[in-house]
């Protein structure tokens, strides 16, 4: 009896270790809010709240698998992940079926992907991988091919067309590079050539693109179109006011006034039914995993943990932001799901391994304080 | 690392460097939240007044406009496809609490039946993001009084003015107009995939079959879009601007109603196709397939009792057979196996043989279906007459690839590329066709006795009645295919501009003309002497014709084919092809009547009251046929 008691707690203990209990607890709160929030935007559909229950098992469950794998192995994991990205987003712009008019999945016999999906995560360890390689020195041109190495998958993203996603993957390569060392002044100058390119680029763009910027600084200007989403969201927001109109009780989400409720625009329903509070702790939650990200960034143990860890707490700082940012009317309405709140498993599964890895260089981290 | 202390020194300054940038980026974030939150506050805090009216009052919904759907008309302006308004009773699902005691109680205020109540849970479950769907169709104007009276009662539920289509023809060409129905989940997953969505939003009906299908892009129109006010329970308040809707195109077919009216009565009871072309032109001057279906049935979803009537009766009435049943030639191929011969040699005019009754390959006997066979049979005999001998030997003399590649540019085996959906290939027999088709080896080898029944149209030749029906136009067009087509001209409503579609060239056949005149004057002698004498007895109008007889079963070496002793749906097809006048084709046709036995006998007086009808404006007395009727057996060469 006794030792089956001590068995059990063994194993317990067994299924624990290395996982970071921070960064779990912080994520799953995200979740469970992500969950009540389903629940109330899925009146009509309540089987996806079940669904989306099932996803972050299966999320766990590869967090739990990535946070046993020693940054070793994510070393040697990154060249083949980001090269099999790369075959697949080719793969997608030659055979991907088209949703929505885009194309970005893609058919593997027994399952549907997203490629650029897997990229989130490949493409900042390929660089971070990069880096580490050429450790000793660093000079301009290892961080012209680190460029290269971005700009090849966030361009085959960016003609799916999904711009979101592609700015995405492309900022989370740039925190690599921004972590690495990249001189100031080379930022710098980048900067001012990027400010300087944006005509050009308008061009580049496709129609639905541009109108989708251009109503992001006038939504009046299309209220039947691209501005429908910035009006209806930025109602929804405001009109929860400090405390919000209470849980289930959101008008503009159960009258249908918000398109993509449950996707990209889950934190209109959220932030009409719980107010500035609720925004409030949400921040606070988000803030706590950036920072709990961070401080591992801080403590890792080698240049690509460094690199890795980095580049990944930015991201969710990346994803949180730009989507709460569309919501709120201040940033373009793109394809860019809440992390750990939207439903979707794909994006969840992605989330999770993310921390996954996170937690692995926390238990890879230095003992030694210098 | 090959110098052990500058490294050292670079390391400690660049985790340094690397600490001060986590920094900079942790108080970005910050900053960035800082943003979000500041944003916030205005939005819920300095602003949250006008948002909250704006939410709780002013509700702007966009109603999109659903336009109007194009007619269809027949070649004189006859309408074929309308729309006629009528109110239905609508419920918004979403708006209605307890939907089963909404339904009871509207049970009380209108007729509501037991097949509306199944019709309403189909559509449910079907439908997705449905914001309203009908519980009854066609109110009578009592009952809208009623209803406006009570509506107090009933959120969610409205009365709606729509837009029926309408069929005034019945069964009539149902198979070239088609019908619309419910659209789908499987259209909507199109919509999204073709990006037409948007337009497609408030219309709740699509073409599921015919024209209807094939031109729905043309009959649709533009949707518009109502911006209106709506107070909290999500009632139109009023409307604040609209984007008028545009109609559908309206469509004008190259059918002739009243032609096609007129072939269909001669069917009668019978199961069968007949196609009839203009050769210089392409234009479907009439397509039918029997038996029809009325396609009223579908445009409000068809209720299961209808459904599987149609569905599983033995006819197929749901199968177009025109251009998607298969059937052998039977002796129509013949006019063409004798073009085949004189373009490649093998026979002139003036090849005969001595016809005993029956051709020897080997030890196998192929028989002529005259007993003791036709005597000294040329060329010209051996279409008029018909005669099976002639031909097992062409076919045999010819060889099967020569057959195949001859046939193929005459259409054969390939889809027509006629403006319907679902068009059927067929097949065109050949070693390479059999090759693919089968799987064991011993089955993909082809032996050279099966040519032999190719030569008279049968084995494995299988062709719809359009194909057979595009191939007698080419031959009467002297060898320029064009490509049969339904419609003649496609008008904007709004504009009034009409668009003519232009006859569009599938090939030119190189063929030598005095061949050609040859095998046309064959066929006239068929139905001047021949097998089609009878049919065309006292014919005003020259015309050109070739009966045929296309067997369903197989019958043994030392058999004959008695067709009292077979059961009628495994008696023999009877087709006709023709064309007249011949100096100059105003029309080419095939006709095939199914289990009509002879084709003499049932399909070449279908085609002469059809040619009639056409060329003279004769309306013919339909009497009555019984599909199962004593056979006569004194016609032979079939």
């Amino acid at each position: 009896m006794a030792a089956g008691q001590l068995t059990l707690r063994r194993a317990a203990l067994r299924l624990r270790e290395r996982i970071d209990g921070p960064l779990l607890v912080t994520a799953l709160t995200l979740a469970g809010i992500g969950l009540m929030t389903l629940y109330s935007a899925s009146y009509d559909a309540p089987a996806r709240v079940n669904a989306q229950i099932a996803n972050l098992g299966i999320a766990l469950v590869a967090m739990w698998v990535a946070a046993r794998i020693p940054p070793e192995g994510l070393l040697r994991l990154a060249l083949p992940a980001y090269l099999i990205g790369l075959v697949l987003l080719v793969a997608v712009a030659l055979f991907g079926d088209v949703v929505n008019g885009a194309r970005r999945w893609l058919h593997l016999g027994f399952a549907r992907v997203q490629p650029s999906e897997i990229m989130k995560l490949a493409l900042p360890l390929m660089l971070a991988w990069y880096f580490h390689r050429n450790e000793g020195v660093l000079r301009l041109r290892d961080f012209a091919v680190a460029a290269l190495l971005l700009l090849v998958p966030v361009l085959l993203i960016a003609r799916q067309p999904d711009l979101g996603t592609a700015a995405l993957v492309g900022a989370a390569g740039f925190y690599v590079i921004f972590f690495a060392g990249i001189r100031w002044r080379v930022l710098a100058t980048l900067a001012l050539l990027g400010a300087a390119s944006v005509l050009p680029l308008w061009g580049l763009l496709h129609e639905y693109q541009r109108r989708r910027i251009l109503t992001l600084l006038d939504p009046t200007q299309d209220p039947l179109g691209a501005g429908y989403h910035t009006i209806q969201s930025t109602i929804a927001v405001g009109s929860g006011g400090v405390l919000g109109k209470g849980w289930l009780q959101g008008t503009q989400a159960h009258l249908e006034f918000i398109p993509e409720r449950h996707t990209d625009f889950i934190f209109a329903v959220f932030s009409e039914e719980f107010g500035l509070l609720g925004n409030a702790v949400l921040l606070v939650l988000y803030a706590l995993l950036v920072g709990r990200g961070l401080i591992i960034t801080l403590r890792a143990a080698s240049l690509f943990a460094r690199l890795a860890a980095g580049a990944l707490s930015l991201m969710f700082f990346t994803y949180a932001f730009v989507n709460m940012g569309m919501v709120a009317g201040i940033l373009p309405v793109v394809g860019v799901p809440l992390p750990m709140v939207s439903y979707g498993g794909t994006a969840l599964a992605t989330l999770f391994v993310g921390i996954g890895i996170l937690m692995s260089i926390h238990n890879h981290r230095r003992l030694v304080q210098t | 690392m090959s110098t052990p202390v500058a490294p050292l020194k670079d390391h400690e300054r660049e985790l340094r460097e690397f600490r001060l940038r986590v920094a900079i980026a942790g108080c970005l974030v910050l900053a960035a939240f800082g943003l979000l939150f500041a944003r916030f506050f205005q939005l819920q805090v300095l602003q949250h007044h006008s948002y909250a009216s704006r939410a709780e009052e002013n509700r702007i919904a966009i109603v999109p406009l659903a336009p109007n759907r194009g007619l269809i008309l027949d070649r004189n302006g006859a309408v074929l496809a309308r729309n006629v308004s009528g109110y239905t009773l609508e419920i918004a699902v979403a708006r209605v609490a307890d939907l089963e005691r909404t339904l009871a109680e509207l049970g009380e205020v209108v007729e509501i039946q037991p097949r509306d109540r199944s019709r309403f849970r189909k559509l449910l479950a079907e439908t997705r993001n449905a914001e309203s769907l009908p519980i009854r169709t066609r109110l009578t104007d009592e009952e809208v009084a009623r209803f406006a009276a009570n509506r107090y009662r009933f959120p969610g539920v409205e009365i709606k003015a729509r837009l029926f289509r309408q069929y005034p023809h019945g069964d009539t060409a149902s198979h070239v107009i088609g019908y619309i129905g419910r659209v789908s989940a499987r259209d909507q997953e199109r919509f999204e995939e073709s990006r037409v969505e948007a337009n497609y939003r408030g219309t709740d009906f699509i073409g599921k079959a015919g024209v209807e299908a094939s031109y729905e892009a043309e009959l649709h129109g533009t949707t518009g879009f109502e911006q209106v006010e709506i107070d909290a329970a999500g009632r139109g308040i009023r409307t604040l601007s609209r984007t008028p809707s545009h109609p559908g195109n309206n469509i004008t077919l190259t059918i002739d109603i009243r032609l096609q009216e007129v072939a269909e009565r001669l069917f009668g009871e019978r199961r069968g196709a007949l196609v009839a072309l203009e050769p210089a032109s392409g234009a479907v001057l009439a397509l039918v397939s029997r038996p029809g279906l009325d396609p009223n049935l579908f445009v409000e979803g068809i209720d299961a009792a209808s459904w599987s009537a149609l569905n599983n009766s033995p006819d197929r009435p749901l199968n177009n057979r025109a251009i998607a049943g298969l059937y052998p030639p039977g002796s129509t191929f013949k006019p063409f196996m004798a073009l085949a011969a004189l373009e490649l040699g093998k026979r002139t005019p003036r090849s005969a043989i001595q016809d005993p009754g029956y051709f020897l390959f080997g030890e196998r006997r192929f028989r002529d279906s005259k007993p003791g066979g036709h005597g000294y049979v040329d060329l010209y005999k051996s279409i008029v007459a018909s005669s099976d001998t002639f031909y097992y030997q062409l076919a045999n003399d010819l060889g099967i690839d020569a057959i195949a590649r001859f046939m193929d540019r005459f259409g054969f085996g390939a889809r027509t590329g006629i403006d319907l959906e679902g068009e059927a290939a067929g097949v065109l027999p050949s070693p390479e066709w059999k090759l693919k088709r089968f799987r064991q080896p011993e089955q993909q080898k082809w032996y050279p006795g099966e040519t032999i029944s190719i030569g008279i149209g049968q084995g494995y030749n299988a062709y719809t009645p359009a194909q057979l029906g595009l191939a007698v136009a080419t031959l009467a067009n002297d060898g320029v295919m064009l490509r049969p087509r339904l419609v003649e001209r496609i008008e904007n409503q709004r504009t009034g501009e009409r668009r003519a579609l232009e006859p569009q060239l599938i090939r030119k056949i190189l063929l030598r003309a005095e061949n050609v005149e040859f095998v046309k004057r064959a066929m006239a002698g068929v139905n001047r002497e021949g097998t089609g004498a009878r049919a065309f007895a006292g014919v005003p109008y020259t015309s050109a014709g070739k009966t045929g007889t296309a067997q369903v079963i197989g019958i043994g070496q030392h058999e004959r084919y008695d067709e009292r002793r077979v059961a009628e749906r495994l008696r023999d097809h009877s087709l006709f092809i023709a064309f007249a006048p011949v100096e100059r084709p105003r029309i080419a046709l095939a006709a095939l009547v199914e289990n009509g036995g002879f084709g003499a006998r049932a399909a070449a007086p279908l085609a002469r009251a059809v040619l009639d009808y056409y060329l003279l404006g004769k309306v013919p007395e339909v009497q009555p046929r019984k599909p199962a009727a004593e056979p006569e057996l004194e016609e032979e060469g079939d």
